[in-house]
């Protein structure tokens, strides 16, 4: 049958010659792009030891935040929870007591702070919600790890460590 | 006697309020009250929110009336003609009343256990300005504890007098009223006197803002996290029609309240045992989910049928390799 657009051609595989049956040339050629590459700027990093920028509203790990006195900004209001697409986010909250004016800021605080990081998105809507500035995704990447309790994140994990330490 | 309210009229008998028969027309005209309470006699004309403009004031004397009106305290005339919401007037008035009542109101809403079912809060997002003018300190007071199952914590209190009409009317002896005058008016039981009655668990419900809160329920979680369920039981106390509100966390009941109509109000007032003391799902009879405002925060995450279909909770598989995997110690 005759093709439509009458431009096909007939491929003839014709044998190798000589130079072509040693290989040599092939191989010459092949080392010496690799070897081209020894003097160009790697791609790549070497990721744990060495770390990319990140672009600045990038969102990785939660951190709790402290105010100017060292005292945790987070008031147990459970709206990073409500607003938590992924419900991500538990909380339990206590009452402050006499003499913990230091330690926390508002009467009440969060006693247990978890987010599971398997569940996470990384969306930031907790971090808009949050009506006292106490959780910003500023943090680096989550790291790995091989068991899946070891990903629900307590207020260990998150809160910023106190100032001056 | 015929009235008309932003264009509605309306057929009641004589000393009906302008707001009640606001209420019998329903929707957006009902005016916000935050102290008058319809199940309390003598409540209504402290906190101004209500006001609106007549402007005609009957048939017989149309003139308008020169002042805008608190709507809980003045009755209607025949051929009276209201404005609520049409009036440019009175929602510039209740902007002014919202931002006099947050002049010592802390704006911390993330710790008070009110957020959610708080009119005050709802009235300041409605009308209210984002910013204060106030430049003052706010008053502060220390809390008390009124008996051991509630507390009073002033800082909070709007002064609408409402649970000082409860301890004097549903209570049988009343220790607990108003000190002071003026802006040094406080709540407070007689030298910090607990309340011991029956029915002072309502002072609760009644409350419009957090300024009484049932300790039992106190930081224990939020209301838009619990889930609300409509159960009565027979009540053994006088009066009490063991009708409430379960509000559960998972399987616990972690409050009982009063339940409340769409204005907020309880439809009748409950007993302390049922309050405080029957927290266990075996002494009520679930009657189904609590209807709740798509509106509301409390609606958010809500199923409408008392057993949502289920996911993982009835496949024994799925619950077994879950519990498998949290509890896992080793690596694979």
């Amino acid at each position: 049958m005759e093709s439509l657009s009458n431009k096909k051609k007939q491929l003839v595989i014709k044998p190798p010659n000589f130079w072509e049956r040693a290989y040599l040339p092939a191989i010459v050629h092949g080392l010496s792009i690799t070897m081209s590459h020894f003097f160009k700027k790697p791609v790549t990093i070497q990721y744990p030891d060495e770390k990319r920028e990140f672009s600045e509203n990038y969102r990785g790990l939660h951190s709790l935040k402290r105010d100017e006195n060292g005292a945790e900004r987070c008031t147990a209001c459970g709206l990073c929870a409500l607003s938590c697409p992924a419900e991500a986010i538990t909380m339990i909250a206590a009452e402050r007591q006499k003499g913990e004016e230091h330690l926390y800021r508002e009467e009440k605080y969060a006693a247990v702070y978890e987010i599971n990081m398997l569940r996470c998105i990384f969306c930031g809507l907790c971090e808009e919600a949050c009506p006292k500035e106490a959780i910003y995704l500023d943090g680096d990447i989550v790291q790995s790890d091989y068991l899946r309790k070891d990903f629900i994140y307590g207020k260990d994990k998150l809160v910023e460590p106190p100032l001056n330490q | 006697m015929k009235v008309t309210i932003d264009g509605f009229p309306i057929e009641v008998e004589a000393g009906t309020t302008i707001l009640n028969a606001a209420r019998m027309i329903g929707g957006d005209i009902v005016p916000p009250a935050m102290c008058y309470y319809s199940k309390l006699e003598g409540t209504g004309g402290k906190c101004r929110t209500c006001l609106v403009q007549v402007s005609k004031g009957s048939e017989k004397d149309p003139r308008p009336m020169p002042k805008l009106v608190a709507s809980c305290r003045t009755t209607v005339m025949d051929g009276m003609e209201v404005k609520n919401i049409t009036s440019p007037e009175v929602i510039e008035a209740r902007k002014g009343v919202v931002e006099m009542l947050l002049i010592n109101h802390p704006l911390d809403c993330p710790v008070c256990d009110q957020a959610g079912e708080c009119h005050l809060q709802d009235l300041g997002y409605e009308h209210g300005a984002a910013k204060t003018r106030y430049e003052f300190d706010r008053r502060t007071f220390e809390k008390i504890d009124i008996g051991d199952k509630i507390q009073l914590h002033m800082t909070r209190c709007i002064l609408c007098y409402r649970c000082v009409f409860v301890a004097d009317q549903i209570t049988d002896h009343r220790i607990h009223g108003i000190l002071n005058r003026g802006d040094h008016s406080e709540i407070s039981t007689y030298i910090q006197k607990a309340v011991d009655n029956d029915f002072s668990g309502n002072v609760i419900d009644v409350c419009p803002v957090g300024a009484l809160t049932d300790k039992t329920f106190r930081f224990k979680n939020r209301v838009w996290f619990t889930k609300p369920v409509e159960a009565h039981r027979d009540c053994e106390t006088e009066k009490c029609g063991g009708k409430v509100t379960l509000w559960y966390k998972g399987e616990d009941v972690i409050r009982v309240t009063a339940r409340k109509d769409e204005y907020g109000e309880a439809e009748e007032f409950i007993c302390n045992t049922c309050r405080f003391d029957k927290k266990r799902t075996s002494d009520w009879v679930i009657e189904g989910p609590r209807k709740v405002s798509h509106k509301s925060v409390i609606n958010s995450n809500h199923y409408d049928t008392l057993h949502p279909l289920p996911v993982v909770k009835t496949n024994p598989v799925l619950i077994e390799a879950n519990k498998e995997q949290f509890e896992r110690e080793t690596r694979l």
